[in-house]
């Protein structure tokens, strides 16, 4: 194609001209304008179920994908970043739900509640992201466990919250109770109780899942009835 | 029917493609694809590779639909405006020869992005998985061209053709959502509510629910199955011969 161009010759001089002209004004006008400045937005509200499934044309799982990463960028939005406890949790917590709800399946929002926005400092933005992972887990327990294990730690070792960690952990031992559950997930109340100091509770959760026969391995129906023998020795006046 | 006549028009029907650079341009939008969807798994912080493999699947399905459609549109209008359609018309042959050779060229047009896009699929989901999203591909691609091609026929101007392709794309894509939302919607049961839910029914009926194609969860979760291949193939072909026999009505009728 490019043999059968005239050469530049052929173009009158003021088309040039006017060219040049205007590739000029272009570059003075964009430097002549302010620098950019970054200027942080709040996350909008997140969209009504209707408005995404719509929006996803068929192929929810892609726009869950798609969303997910959009609400994770927004903290670090191009030349600033903002603090995770400047968010509005509410907000982040209901796209996060969106994005759920698009992919009941994906476990990215809730390893994001529960490790990213739960690492919060602000313990009542924790609380909203830790209860969000409860309320997720309920749904699909024995595929949701993991989260809801971290949330209990997360309760237990920084927000200090004994009673809501035990809370999480007995959900785990109650809801989560495929056989792809592992043992020390459901044992999780256990150790929760000895760190309340409730003794009595810790030895009868033991006893109970010794009985309850959901325990198979031998070496973990060996580790518990240790560990009640130790709680038996320690409760001995 | 003339089954020679119609070869030759597929063939020179996907010659015209192939010298359009449409193979450059889908190299070039799967590359690109590859690219941002490659540098959006970076920034993921679990299930990178599902998440690369569903916005490359959704982003892949959309470019070829849309080159797809463009091509039919662009293709069949220029031969109108050209004065090939009346050139074609005057040969000892009828006009389902030609319809049904332009259908065929533009079908085997089709396979090149359903078995360039289907390969990438194989990066990320076993290899039967991503043989029935590239048919699945392929079957959404047929039927897009089948539509653009009787928009082609029927509007006679590029942008009215090119809009409606579009538009019955996205219906098509949005329709089974439509029908949940209408029947979910709960507290009004207004008079209004109920014509239009009568009316989006009425519409589902028409329509392919394309939003049963090219499913991302085949590459995510690995989960069609023959149940899926055997609707979308029994779909796909009602819908092409439906949109065969509708373009045939109108060129027939058509005063060339």
């Amino acid at each position: 194609m490019a043999s059968t161009l005239k050469p530049i010759s052929a173009v009158p001089r003021a088309v040039l001209a006017a060219l040049a002209l205007a590739l000029l004004l272009q570059v003075l006008w964009q430097a002549a304008g302010p620098a950019p400045r970054a200027r942080p937005q709040d996350l909008p509200p997140a969209p009504s179920q209707a408005a995404l499934r719509l929006a996803a044309l068929g192929d929810p799982v892609a726009l869950s994908k798609g969303l997910m990463l959009y609400v994770q960028a927004h903290d670090d939005q191009a030349g600033v970043s903002i603090a995770w406890r400047d968010m509005d949790y509410a907000r982040v917590a209901a796209w996060l739900q969106r994005v759920l709800e698009l992919d009941p399946r994906g476990q990215y929002p809730l390893l994001a509640a529960s490790q990213v926005y739960g690492a919060v400092g602000d313990p009542a933005r924790a609380r909203l992201m830790l209860d969000f992972v409860y309320a997720r887990f309920e749904e699909d327990p024995d595929r949701r466990w993991p989260w809801l294990a971290h949330a209990a730690l997360v309760a237990k070792h920084r927000l200090h919250d004994l009673p809501l960690a035990r809370r999480y952990a007995r959900a785990i031992r109650l809801r989560a109770t495929g056989p792809q559950v592992p043992a020390w997930a459901r044992e999780l109340e256990v150790f929760i109780l000895e760190d309340m100091n409730e003794l009595d509770a810790a030895r009868q959760l033991i006893g109970g899942l010794l009985a309850g026969g959901q325990i198979t391995d031998p070496h973990e129906l060996k580790f518990l009835a240790e560990r009640l023998e130790q709680l038996d020795a320690t409760h001995k006046p | 029917m003339n089954a020679r006549a119609i070869l030759t028009i597929a063939r020179y029907t996907l010659l015209e493609a192939l010298r359009n650079r449409l193979v450059w341009l889908l190299l070039l939008m799967a590359l690109g694809a590859v690219g941002v969807s490659g540098f959006l798994n970076e920034l993921a912080l679990t299930e990178s590779r599902q998440l690369q493999a569903a916005l490359l699947g959704a982003v892949l399905r959309l470019a070829a639909v849309f080159l797809i459609a463009t091509f039919v549109v662009t293709s069949m209008l220029r031969e109108a405006h050209d004065h090939g359609l009346q050139m074609l018309m005057a040969l000892p042959m009828s006009r389902a020869v030609y319809l049904f050779g332009k259908l065929a060229g533009f079908g085997a047009l089709a396979l090149l992005p359903a078995l360039l896009f289907g390969a990438l699929g194989l990066f990320f989901a076993p290899p039967a998985q991503a043989a029935l999203w590239a048919v699945s591909l392929l079957c959404e691609c047929w039927i897009v061209a089948a539509f653009a091609l009787l928009c082609s026929l029927t509007l006679n101007q590029v942008l009215p053709a090119l809009a409606a392709a579009f538009s019955f794309y996205l219906l098509a894509r949005v329709i089974g959502a439509l029908q949940l939302l209408g029947h979910g919607a709960s507290g009004s049961h207004s008079a209004g509510q109920q014509a239009l839910n009568t009316g989006i029914d009425a519409l589902a009926l028409l329509l392919p629910h394309l939003d049963r194609f090219t499913r991302g969860d085949w590459l995510v979760y690995h989960d069609g199955g023959v149940a899926d291949l055997a609707g979308i193939a029994a779909q796909t072909a009602i819908y092409v011969a439906l949109l065969a026999a509708a373009a045939l009505f109108d060129l027939y009728r058509k005063p060339v």
